[in-house]
């Protein structure tokens, strides 16, 4: 959380290497190789050069398709009550056990990967959209907007981020949306800072300076001009916040605070197994797994994209903090 | 350093009131009427109005808002709704044990990690970095509350040696109530370590390459000399700022590891309070949280500018 804070203006200035080559968006698959190639295939190909890389993206891929299909794939109803196998150890029949109420613990594991992804994909992705247009223009314009902007933030990163995610959740009322907007909310300063800061930096540089003299208007100098530089490293701070916002929701809803019941996730799924620890450790095994799983894939995906996207740790490659 | 600790309490004033309109919006705009809660749900809608008119829930909210700060301000934090305690009183029952899980996890995991990250520094991309490493990930990956069921089952449900909640009765002194706190400090303890060790690793990984790292070892000092004496004082430098913001953080209450081994402090009172909707509890620790939080952020501020001399904190924002 504390990455890309008001400390580190430095990013701005080194990340604008990387998406200068932004202008040349359609390049033949030959001159990718090359450092003016097309930004997206460079990135994917310098993602894949490493063995994180790999992982990372393979993992993605693996957890998109679990999410997304996996729901239509899985052996039960999620929400089937079997009355005669409660808490049943993992069997041919039901391949992880079941729950307290006789429920197949596999098919409410796959099932809960989609408001997991929620809560990761979704939240930060809003978190990353009104970060970049607050601190778009709280550095464009500056001034009291700014100073507003920067309040607001100042407010909000006062609170130990779950504490905020609580109180935020309490005024929604407990669901699946108010978790997805709590982690939003809790993401968003740093977002928009880092994007300030970046924003702040390329202001002063001579092609905006050119961009505005020749007549375009704020909102394209903006988002034509000063927004490319912002991507790379907005990209590298939202794939650092998705695995932190899928704890966060499975924390949420492990207090009680996240979807409602039947709907399974993985946190309220250890919520429950925590009642009934005595009579089946099996139940508060598996969910636990899938948070951790998932998050250690989705780390080495944000560590791999970091050493893609930023050009000071190309060269380092091995100091991570 | 005294100019710059003045300005930063001053700037702490507007932060702390913008932080209360949000904590009291938070209670205001929450669904659920505590006069209903208090009163069960026997209650006549008579009773109900005249328990809403002496809470003074019938106010507008910007006077109640007002009233509450005035109170807040004369460090009148009310009584709780569910209890009829002090609020005070609660949370002064509450701090010394988040206090004491925090001091004590904070401390084995520094004990655990600095020499991990300096190991795995000392060791860069050789196997034994590749273990610590593997150790950190998991350790950053694994929520809390489940590291804390896994350490319930095998310790409290397989093997009975560890009691599974609570911190014993309260009259019984502490010494004989220590091993209550073994398995919540293990359990923030372990992600923690993760933390430091990361951060100790990358710090100590730069320094190792600083010139002055060169210099020592070309006039010919000890390897442990250099290590111990060079970059390790250098490298403790940004390693100081996350200490104390996880420390910041736990002071506030371990939300989670509070709650999955009903640890009496903090962080449950503030769940427990909103579940009860106990609202002057609520406002009183989430108060208290914030003030904690910024107040270790700028002693942190200012340690690293004491620490390093390169910072100069007067112009910094």
């Amino acid at each position: 959380m504390t990455a890309g804070g008001p400390g580190d203006p430095s990013i701005g200035v080194a990340a604008s290497a990387t998406s200068t080559s932004a202008v040349t968006t359609s390049a033949e698959p030959g001159r990718a190789a090359g450092p003016v190639g097309s930004p997206i295939l460079g990135t994917a190909r310098r993602l894949t050069r490493n063995r994180k890389g790999i992982v990372g993206v393979g993992f993605l891929a693996l957890l998109l398709a679990v999410a997304i299909f996996g729901r239509f794939l899985v052996p039960y109803d999620p929400n089937e009550v079997h009355v005669t196998d409660q808490l049943a150890p993992p069997s041919s029949t039901y391949w992880l056990g079941t729950d307290e109420l006789g429920r197949d613990v596999f098919s409410r594991l796959i099932t809960a990967a989609w408001p997991a992804m929620q809560a990761g994909v979704l939240a930060v992705s809003l978190a990353g959209l009104v970060g970049s247009l607050t601190g778009l223009a709280a550095g464009y314009f500056g001034g009291w907007l700014d100073a507003v902007i920067g309040r607001v933030w100042d407010t909000l990163l006062a609170f130990p981020a779950i504490f905020l995610a609580i109180g935020i959740v309490t005024i929604l009322g407990p669901g699946q949306f108010s978790g997805v907007l709590a982690i939003a909310i809790i993401n968003m300063p740093v977002s928009s800072r880092l994007v300030r800061a970046v924003t702040v930096s390329a202001r002063s540089t001579d092609y905006v300076e050119a961009a505005r003299t020749l007549g375009c208007s704020d909102w394209r100098v903006m988002t034509a001009h000063i927004l490319p530089n912002c991507i790379a490293p907005l990209i590298v701070q939202l794939a650092i916040a998705v695995p932190e916002a899928i704890l966060v929701e499975a924390t949420l809803s492990f207090l009680g605070l996240g979807a409602p019941l039947p709907a399974p996730t993985w946190g309220n799924m250890l919520g429950s197994a925590q009642t009934y620890l005595a009579r089946s450790w099996t139940y508060a095994l598996f969910p636990g797994f899938a948070i951790t799983l998932t998050v250690i894939g989705l780390n080495f995906l944000a560590d791999a994209l970091q050493d893609a996207l930023d050009p000071r740790r190309i060269r380092a490659g091995s100091a991570t903090a | 350093m005294q100019r710059y600790l003045a300005r930063r309490l001053l700037l702490l004033i507007p932060t702390l009131l913008l932080a209360s309109v949000l904590i009291f919006a938070i209670i205001a705009l929450a669904p659920g009427d505590p006069a209903r809660m208090m009163l069960g749900s026997q209650a006549t809608p008579e009773e109900i109005e005249v328990e809403r008119e002496r809470l003074g829930l019938n106010q507008p909210i910007p006077v109640r808002y007002a009233i509450w700060l005035t109170d807040v301000a004369k460090l009148n934090l009310g009584v709780s709704q569910s209890n009829r305690r002090p609020v005070a009183a609660l949370i002064g029952d509450a701090l010394p044990y988040t206090l004491r899980l925090a001091l004590i996890s904070l401390g084995v995991a520094m004990l655990i990690g600095f020499p991990l990250g300096i190991l795995a520094a000392l060791n860069a991309n050789r196997r034994l970095d590749a273990i610590v490493t593997a150790i950190n990930s998991l350790g950053l990956a694994m929520p809390a509350f489940w590291l804390g069921l896994l350490l319930i089952l095998l310790f409290s449900v397989e093997l009975k040696w560890l009691p599974a909640s609570g911190m014993g009765e309260p009259n019984r002194p502490l010494y004989e109530r220590l091993h209550y706190l073994i398995m919540p400090v293990a359990t923030i303890a372990f992600s923690n370590l993760s933390v430091f060790s990361r951060y100790v690793r990358s710090a100590m990984i730069d320094v190792l390459s600083a010139d002055y790292v060169r210099t020592a070892r070309a006039k010919g000092l000890a390897e442990q000399a250099v290590v111990v004496r060079h970059a390790l004082r250098n490298a403790m430098i940004p390693v100081v700022t996350i200490v104390g913001i996880q420390f910041g953080r736990l002071l506030g209450g371990a939300v989670v590891t509070e709650s999955v081994f009903a640890y009496p402090g903090i962080g449950r009172l503030v769940i427990n309070s909103i579940a009860n909707r106990d609202y002057p509890v609520v406002q009183a620790t989430l108060m208290l949280v914030v003030l904690i939080f910024l107040i270790t952020n700028i002693i942190v501020d200012a340690s690293y500018a004491y620490l390093d001399p390169r910072v100069k904190l007067e112009r910094g924002r």
